[in-house]
């Protein structure tokens, strides 16, 4: 565990030099990528100059820092100067963006070590990884089940041991769903804890990136180091309560957990067993478990989908074959080429999503769905800070079930839409959450929990986590793919 | 039967803020296309607007100088529309929290043009068709523009013009624009209607987009009014649709009807947080307003007495006003300096550029001290008269075309020579205005006025004079 730590002690240390763990995770990827399909794109020739700048900054005696030399993957939509980032999408092939994402940059500074980019839903729709226009993403557990979505690459690939780390984005559970999907850890932070820019946008009011990782203690090192108000985001406000990482291991007796009852409704028994089970793993902890009703939690789904897709409608404008990726090769006027390049350039689910969002925002329509959503935005907003009146963190199943298998969850948009239940409200009301494995099933598939935090206190979500991994390790469980450090 | 004209304007005007409204690119005109833009403006992946401040500031400018309201609280919206020029497939621009509400534009004939609001939204980019190809252009994309809705309250092409000219006039004044027509840093989209005079319904409404000269605005708007009216006389019904105006023929043609209207899917824009306009910084902005061309023009009026033609001869551009309150500064009276500046300055300043600037030989520290050496009686209005020419030339003062000799006048007993000369040295005028020939007097005056080279009173050595005559 705490692979982070444990490489960075390696490097420090010269058991190994940075240039042959680069060389090592490029070799495992090359072999279970095949399998995994974790990265679209892998960057091993930047890759290997970074990891030769660390090796000659070791050599010197220089200290390096945490990240310095570890060896990472980014979503594949996150802006990565002169790195083609397509969003899995047929629309983006060939854009090389001018510009590195506001977390790349940060991370860039410290050296980090950039695998390649990793798989995802296509503009990070959908639930499985498998709407991606490279084919979806299996799961390190049995890559007959989906690595989850829409951050499923990311999962994979740190489930498959090969990145230390990733990062992904979270618009309505996609990076703590494939992170429960792929028995790893995700955590989706508060709004506006970290920057948007560069990052290929969704949801604007809803996404935000965050880590996933092999540990805890792993997330909360690269989650303070992508955190920071950025002045390129108007939305960015930073992490108000500074770093969590020297918060972790704080004692937990007297903390308050509260489960909601509806989140456990139409919940499979197995992860229903886990969740309550790691509810008695807090308790004994010295930690006090509270129920309570949030009743408003039926009306997530409609609400995350309607302003998702209404968001997601007008943000996805601008791919018109005009100016960067896919053109289609014949029309007929300047019109004609913009619908048959947007038709032939976007798949199914994304344009379903478009279609739903330019009806729900539609006159004569808005006031009956987009405004109603938004309006009851607010209403759920205020539920859950009714709800931490009474309680610290609220614990929650990440995902309803396991991991789907493979094409089940294309066959039947709606069904996996209701999967989305546990992880959409944290988005709506732009809270953290921590996804966290809790067990396994019977086919030895992961189960995630979920620790919802007030605005901004990622700190307390993570130390809940932290002294969740402590005591029930044996739910942290590796597979058999990739770097064996 | 007579109809009225009903019309309402929507002017875009492009805000002279150094850079962009989301960007800090420069907003200034033309450039080689595509060199005043960056992934912001150009709308790429992942890219997010961060509002201007300065446009904030300029926008409230410009609402104060409406006498419009400012919001305490504003929000940025999303116009969603597909254009190839519009890099983002949206205008980020205001619908539901508009930055200024209400306000009016008074006219000359003290009807107001009431303001429906004031919002800000940022630009789009430009087409370029050539060799059968169509090519964009996005350096005009971002930047800043506010858009001006008035009520359909304007009732003749007249009152138009001068709304339009109003409205150019004070944004100009409080520096926030250029308001170039010709090129496009002002455009106007015309909505028009007619009814029977003395009905209050109103009529169906179409909508002349884009114009781009008073001119044609007058054009279109006639064109369309006679358009409409004849329409209804013949029996027809008015069919609400946008228009455009062909400047060849003189002629609209229609360009969509209402049922193709675009929808526009305006929704809250995600990326950019609430506008807090804090009440002192509108208050230190109003501090800072300058007077405005109405309030001169009513100090100038009432205060000075001065024409309204002239008045507003004045008040056109901030800096002929300027030069005026500047060189009125503790003057007898500013109408003869208004009447140096309409008289004599203003032949000298040909163009409409260069009255805007209205940078002119001769600064209003010198024309103050002309004007108060005629006040003092130092020197006659004639002297005055081609001393000015004479400094408009040169651009020198006052002081290099008069001698000592000149000025000062002519004191009571030199007068009294100077006439007792002009009687003595004329006998034959004497005897003609003796014999009631009045004019006479005039030949014995020059006398006066010429020994004293000018600087004699005309009108206290006439006195004199027929004084002398008199008691002969």
């Amino acid at each position: 565990m705490g692979s982070i730590a444990d490489i960075h002690e390696k490097l420090v240390t010269k058991q190994v030099s940075c240039t042959e763990l680069t060389k090592s995770y490029l070799e495992e990827i090359e072999k279970a990528n095949t399998a995994l399909n974790a990265y679209v794109c892998v960057t091993g020739e930047e890759a290997l100059d970074t990891a030769a700048a660390v090796d000659k900054k070791i050599a010197a005696g220089e200290e390096i820092g945490m990240l310095e030399g570890v060896p990472m993957a980014l979503k594949d939509n996150m802006s990565t100067k002169g790195i083609e980032t397509t969003c899995c999408s047929k629309i983006l092939t060939g854009y090389k963006p001018i510009f590195d994402a506001a977390v790349w940059e940060k991370l860039k500074a410290q050296n980090a070590v950039l695998l390649g980019k990793t798989n995802m839903d296509e503009f990070a729709m959908g639930s499985s990884c498998e709407t991606s226009y490279f084919g979806g993403a299996m799961n390190p557990f049995d890559v007959n089940h989906v690595a989850g979505g829409s951050s499923g690459g990311a999962a994979s690939a740190v489930g498959g041991n090969i990145a230390a780390y990733g990062l992904g984005s979270d618009t309505g559970g996609s990076i703590r769903q494939p992170a429960a999907f792929c028995g790893v850890v995700g955590l989706k932070p508060t709004y506006g804890a970290v920057s948007r820019y560069g990052l290929i946008a969704y949801g604007s009011s809803l996404d935000q990136i965050g880590p996933i990782t092999k540990s805890v203690e792993d997330a909360s090192i690269v989650y303070d180091a992508i955190a920071g108000a950025d002045r390129r985001d108007s939305t960015s406000v930073g992490a108000k309560n500074g770093p969590t990482y020297p918060q972790l291991n704080n004692d937990i007796a007297g903390l308050k957990i509260g489960i909601a009852r509806e989140y456990l409704d139409g919940v499979r028994d197995d992860v229903k067993e886990a969740v309550l089970a790691a509810a008695k793993v807090y308790e004994s902890l010295g930690a006090q478990i509270v129920y309570f009703d949030l009743p408003i939690l039926k009306f997530a789904l409609p609400v995350y989908y309607i302003i998702a897709c209404a968001e997601a409608s007008s943000n996805l404008g601008r791919y018109d074959g005009i100016r960067y990726g896919y053109k289609t090769a014949h029309y007929n006027g300047t019109h004609d080429m913009i619908c048959r390049t947007r038709s032939e350039g976007f798949g199914g689910e994304v344009q379903r999503r478009i279609l739903l969002g330019t009806y729900v925002l539609s006159a004569g329509y808005y006031d009956a769905y987009y405004k109603k959503a938004t309006d009851l935005r607010g209403t759920i907003i205020k539920a859950f800070n009714n709800a931490f009146e009474n309680c610290d963190v609220i614990l929650a199943p990440t995902v309803p079930m396991t991991a789907f298998e493979k094409g089940h969850a294309t066959s039947d948009p709606v069904e996996t839409y209701l999967t989305d239940i546990c992880t959409v409200p944290v988005n709506i009301a732009g809270l953290p959450g921590v996804s966290v494995p809790c067990g396994f099933n019977a086919k030895g598939m992961p189960i995630g929990m979920q620790l919802i935090g007030k605005s901004f206190d990622e700190s307390t979500i993570l130390n809940a986590a932290y002294r969740y991994q402590l005591a029930a390790p044996e739910n942290f469980k590796d597979t058999k793919w990739g770097v064996k450090l | 039967m007579t109809y009225e004209l009903v019309s309402g304007f929507e002017t875009h005007i492009e805000l002279s803020t150094k850079t962009k409204i989301f960007c800090g690119c420069t907003t200034q005109f033309g450039g080689e296309p595509n060199t005043h833009c960056c992934p912001v403006c150009i709308g790429l992946p992942g890219t997010l607007p961060v509002l201007n401040k300065e446009v904030v500031r300029f926008a409230i400018k410009a609402g104060l100088a409406v006498h419009g309201r400012i919001a305490d609280v504003a929000k940025m919206d999303r116009k969603n529309y597909c254009y190839p020029d519009l890099a983002k497939a949206y205008q980020i621009s205001q619908l539901y929290a508009p930055l200024i509400i209400g306000g009016y534009i008074e006219l000359s004939n003290g009807r107001r043009i009431r303001l429906h609001h004031i919002h800000i939204e940022e630009d789009a980019g430009k087409l370029i068709h050539r060799h059968g190809d169509t090519y964009v252009d996005y350096n005009r994309g971002g930047v800043p523009l506010i858009e001006i809705v008035s009520e359909p309250d304007i009732r003749s092409v007249d009152e138009a013009k001068e709304y339009v000219e109003k409205l150019q006039q004070v944004m100009r004044w409080v520096g926030i624009s250029d308001c170039k027509m010709q090129e496009g840093s002002m455009r106007c989209d015309v909505n028009i209607s007619v009814r029977p005079k003395g009905t209050e319904a109103f009529g169906t409404r179409t909508e002349i987009k884009n114009m781009n000269s008073i001119t044609n605005i007058a054009r279109a708007m006639e064109y369309e009014y006679e358009r409409q009216v004849d329409l209804i006389e013949s029996g027809g019904k008015v069919i609400q649709e946008t228009l455009r105006f062909d400047d060849a023929t003189g002629t609209t043609s229609s360009m969509r009807s209402k049922e193709d209207a675009h929808d526009y899917r305006y929704f809250r824009d995600p990326d950019l947080v609430t506008i807090h306009v804090p009440r002192e910084e509108v208050e230190a902005l109003r501090a800072e307003m300058p007077e405005l061309p109405s309030e001169k023009f009513e100090r100038y009026t009432e205060d000075y007495g001065i024409p309204e033609k002239d008045a507003a001869l004045l008040t056109k551009y901030r800096s002929i006003s300027e030069y005026f309150d500047s060189a009125i500064e503790g003057v007898k009276s500013p109408k003869t300096v208004s009447n140096f500046i309409i008289g004599q300055i203003f032949r000298r300043v040909e163009t409409e550029a260069d009255k805007e600037i209205f940078d002119v030989a001769v600064k209003p520290a010198q024309l103050n001290e002309l004007v108060k050496l005629l006040d003092s009686g130092k020197i006659r209005n004639n002297l005055a008269k081609s001393t000015l020419e004479k400094m408009l030339d040169s651009g020198k003062g006052a002081l290099e075309f008069i001698s000592e000799s000149d000025m000062g006048g002519v004191d009571e007993a030199a007068l009294l020579e100077l006439c007792k000369a002009a009687v003595e040295g004329n006998p034959k005028a004497v005897e003609d205005y003796k014999n009631g020939k009045e004019k006479a007097i005039k030949a014995l005056v020059g006398n006066v006025m010429k020994n004293s080279r000018g600087k004699a009173d005309a009108r206290a050595a006439e006195e004199k004079i027929a004084e002398l005559i008199r008691n002969a």
